[in-house]
C-alpha cells in the first residue's frame, strides 16, 4: 500500500481563525499534510490544539460567524474545496468525504427515526435510488456495522439506542454512499471501553474493505497506534510532527512528542511505581502567539533561538517532518536569533 | 396513550373544583358587595334581593348549592345585568372573542414564526434587525395606542376598512381585521422572539452540522430537520396565549365596539357581580386546563422522545 501512493485529500497551509472578543483566535495555522488513498492517518494533539476545527474546516464546517477559513487549500482529488460553490461542495459532503462526529449522542437528529435519516442520505447523493432500495441498503448498512435486528430496529428513534449503537448508526450513514474518505472526529470518545475498541474495530474493517482514507482524530496515542499508517501531531494550531507511526513511536523527533508518548501509562515498562510522566504547563492561548516555538515554555530542551522565531520544518528522515530548532544548523539558529534582535530594535 | 389521555382529562375535575372553590370564596371575602351602591337600599329592599339570591344563607349552603348548579351547566344569574343568567351573557359573547382570537393568533403565528426563521437564518442582517425591532414594538406599544393608530390610518385616512363594529351586528367581514392585527401584534413580537432564539440554538446543534456533513440544502436542513425541535417552545408558549386571547380583551372590545367576553372579566369585578365573576373565571381555566393538555399532546406527537 505503501509503494502505491496517491494523494486523495492534500491539505496545504490551512488557515482557520475565530474572531472573538479577546481578540482573533488562530486555531489552525497553517496545517498541510496529505491523505492518500486506502490510508488511515491520525491526527492527535491535547484539547484545543485545533484537530477539530481542521477537520471541521476540510468540510466547510466551521460555523461563520465567528470562524473563517482565511487561507490555504484543500485538494480533494485535485480539486480545491475551499473554492467550490456550495452545490458542488454539497456533491463532496456525504457523499466523497463523510465525518462521524464526537458525540453520538447529539449527533443524530432526534426527531427523525434512524430510517429517515439513513434513507435521506442515500437518497440524497443517488437521486435514481427509490425509497425502498435505499431502506434495503441501509438495513444491510446496519447489520454490516453490528445492529441486531436491524429490519426492525431501523424504525426506532435515536434516543432508543444507546451510546455505542448510535455511534454505529453514525458509521454507517456515514459509509452508506461510499466515501472515499472518513473523517472520524474523536469517535469514541464518549463511549466507555469496550464499546472503543468495538468502533475503532469497526472503523478499521471497513476502511479494509471499501479501501476509504480515514483520517482520525484523537488524543489517545494508543488508538492511533493500533490504527493509523501516519501520524500527525497538532500543537496549537500547527502540526509539529509527521511521520510513520512505526518511525514516530520508535524515534520521536519533536520534545511534545516524545512527552506524549511518555505520558501514556504502559504495562510493559519496569519502575511501575515510577510517577506517570506528564508535560508540565497548559497549552498556550492561541490568541496573538508570539512568533516563537509555542511549545517552548513547556519544552525541557528549550534553546535561546526558540523564544526568538518560529522553527521551520526539518526532514529527520524520509517522510519523518518536524518543526523544531533541535534539527537546525548552528549558523541558522545564530541567524534566527540575530534577525529577532534587528526587529526588535526596529 | 388513551390511558394518559383519560387519566388527564379526570385529573381536570378536581383542578377546576380548587379553582371553583377559590374564587367562591375569594370573591366573598372582597369588601362591598353586588348590591352596594352610592345610596344606600332600604333595608327590606335588600333582605328581599339577598333572599331572591339566596345570599341570606350561611356560606356553605351557597356554596353548596351553588356547586349543584355548576354541575348541571348552570351558572346562575347575574347580580347586576337582570334581563338574563350568566350563561346567556357568557355564550353570547365568548364566540365572538373566540372568533377574533383565533384570527388574531393565525395571524401572529404565520408572521411570528416565518420573520423569526428568517431572522434566524439570516442572523445579523436587515431581516433580523427588522423582525427585532417589530417585536420591541409590539411588547412595549399598548394596545390602546396600536388601536387607535391603526384606526386613524387604515379607517380615517385611507378609508379601506371599517373603524368599528362587528360582523355579527352587520356590519361585514372586514371589522374583525383591525381588532385582529391589533390583538395580533404583541403575540406576534412574543412568538418571532421565541421562534428566532429556538431556531438559532437549533441550528447550532450537532445534529444540524451532520445534516450539513451528509450534503443536504439549507432549506431542506430547515424544514426537516430544524423545524420540529425549534417548534417546541411555540408549542408551550400557544397553549397559556390561545387561552389568554380567545377570552377576550378589554381594550380592544372598547376601541372597536367588539361585543365579547373581556368586558365581563373587568365589569363584573367593579359590580362584585360574584356569579359572574365566577362564570367567567371558570370559562377561562376550563379553556387553560383544555389547551395546556393539548400542548402535552402536541408536544408528544412533536418529540418521540416524550412518551405517556
Amino acid at each position: 500500500m505503501k509503494d502505491n501512493k496517491q494523494p486523495i485529500l492534500e491539505i496545504k497551509d490551512l488557515q482557520t481563525h475565530f474572531k472573538t472578543d479577546a481578540g482573533v483566535v488562530k486555531a489552525v495555522n497553517g496545517v498541510s499534510f496529505t491523505v492518500n488513498k486506502g490510508e488511515t492517518v491520525g491526527i492527535v494533539g491535547e484539547s484545543g490544539c485545533g484537530k477539530s476545527v481542521t477537520n471541521l474546516s476540510i468540510m466547510r464546517l466551521i460555523p461563520s460567524p465567528p470562524g473563517k477559513i482565511v487561507g490555504g487549500e484543500v485538494l480533494f482529488d485535485g480539486e480545491n474545496i475551499l473554492d467550490l460553490p456550495e452545490s458542488e461542495l454539497r456533491e463532496i459532503r456525504g457523499n466523497k468525504i463523510s465525518m462521524i462526529f464526537q458525540d453520538p449522542m447529539t449527533s443524530l437528529n432526534p426527531f427523525l427515526k434512524i430510517s429517515t435519516q439513513m434513507i435521506e442520505t442515500i437518497r440524497l447523493h443517488e437521486k435514481d435510488v427509490d425509497k425502498q432500495e435505499a431502506r434495503k441498503r441501509s438495513i444491510e448498512m446496519l447489520k454490516k456495522v453490528g445492529i441486531p435486528a436491524a429490519e426492525a430496529r431501523i424504525d426506532s428513534y435515536p434516543h432508543q439506542f444507546s451510546g455505542g449503537m448510535r455511534q454505529r448508526v453514525m458509521i454507517a450513514m456515514a459509509l452508506s454512499c461510499n466515501a472515499q474518505v472518513l473523517i472520524a472526529d474523536e469517535p469514541t470518545t464518549a463511549l466507555d471501553v469496550t464499546i472503543q475498541a468495538q468502533i475503532l474495530e469497526l472503523i478499521q474493517q471497513i476502511s479494509k474493505d471499501f479501501g476509504t482514507a480515514v483520517i482520525l482524530i484523537t488524543h489517545d496515542l494508543g488508538v492511533v497506534a493500533g490504527m493509523c499508517d501516519k501520524v500527525c501531531v497538532m500543537y496549537a494550531g500547527k502540526i509539529v510532527e509527521e511521520a510513520y507511526t512505526y518511525e514516530l513511536y520508535n524515534n520521536p523527533a519533536h520534545p511534545y512528542t516524545s512527552g506524549l508518548i511518555q505520558s501514556v501509562p504502559r504495562m510493559d515498562t519496569q519502575n511501575k511505581q515510577k510517577k506517570l510522566f506528564s508535560i508540565e504547563g497548559q497549552p498556550p492561548n492561541v490568541i496573538d502567539l508570539p512568533p516563537c516555538c509555542p511549545f517552548h515554555p513547556r519544552c525541557h530542551k528549550t534553546m535561546d533561538v526558540c523564544r526568538c522565531a518560529l522553527p521551520p520544518t526539518y526532514e529527520v528522515s524520509e517522510d519523518h517532518k518536524v518543526n523544531c530548532w533541535l534539527y537546525a544548523s548552528e549558523e541558522e539558529k545564530a541567524k534566527a536569533v540575530a534577525d529577532a534582535a534587528k526587529e526588535n530594535d526596529k | 396513550m388513551t390511558k394518559y389521555i383519560i387519566k388527564r382529562l379526570l385529573g381536570m375535575i378536581p383542578t377546576l373544583l380548587v379553582i371553583i372553590t377559590l374564587s367562591f370564596f375569594i370573591v366573598r371575602v372582597a369588601p362591598g358587595g353586588p348590591f352596594d351602591g352610592e345610596r344606600a337600599l332600604p333595608e327590606e329592599v335588600l333582605a328581599n334581593i339577598e333572599a331572591k339570591y339566596h345570599l341570606d344563607e350561611p356560606v356553605l349552603q351557597q356554596y353548596g348549592r351553588y356547586l349543584f348548579d355548576v354541575v348541571r351547566g348552570d351558572l346562575g344569574p347575574s347580580y347586576k345585568y337582570v334581563d338574563n343568567d350568566v350563561n346567556y351573557y357568557i355564550f353570547t359573547s365568548l364566540p365572538n372573542s373566540a372568533v377574533l382570537g383565533v384570527v388574531a393568533i393565525l395571524i401572529a403565528l404565520i408572521f411570528g414564526i416565518l420573520f423569526g426563521i428568517l431572522a434566524a437564518i439570516y442572523q445579523n442582517s436587515w431581516i433580523d434587525y427588522l423582525t427585532m425591532g417589530l417585536a420591541v414594538l409590539g411588547i412595549s406599544i399598548p394596545l390602546f395606542v396600536i388601536g387607535p393608530l391603526l384606526q386613524l390610518v387604515f379607517a380615517m385616512k385611507l378609508h379601506w376598512l371599517p373603524i368599528s363594529g362587528w360582523y355579527s351586528t352587520g356590519e361585514g367581514y372586514s371589522t374583525i381585521i383591525l381588532p385582529a392585527i391589533s390583538l395580533a401584534f404583541a403575540y406576534f413580537a412574543t412568538i418571532a422572539r421565541l421562534t428566532r432564539s429556538s431556531m438559532l440554538e437549533t441550528l447550532r446543534s450537532d445534529y444540524i452540522r451532520t445534516a450539513k456533513a451528509k450534503g443536504m440544502k439549507n432549506s431542506t436542513i430547515i424544514a426537516k430537520h430544524a423545524m420540529k425541535g425549534a417548534m417546541l417552545p411555540i408549542v408551550s408558549y400557544l397553549g397559556p396565549a390561545f387561552a389568554g386571547i380567545i377570552t377576550g380583551s378589554i381594550v380592544i372590545e372598547q376601541v372597536f365596539r367588539v361585543p365579547g367576553i373581556g368586558k365581563f372579566f373587568v365589569q363584573s369585578s367593579f359590580n362584585r357581580d360574584y356569579t359572574l365573576i365566577i362564570g367567567v373565571v371558570i370559562v377561562f381555566s376550563v379553556i387553560l386546563v383544555v389547551m395546556n393538555f393539548l400542548v402535552d399532546i402536541v408536544y408528544a406527537l412533536l418529540d418521540p422522545r416524550i412518551a405517556y
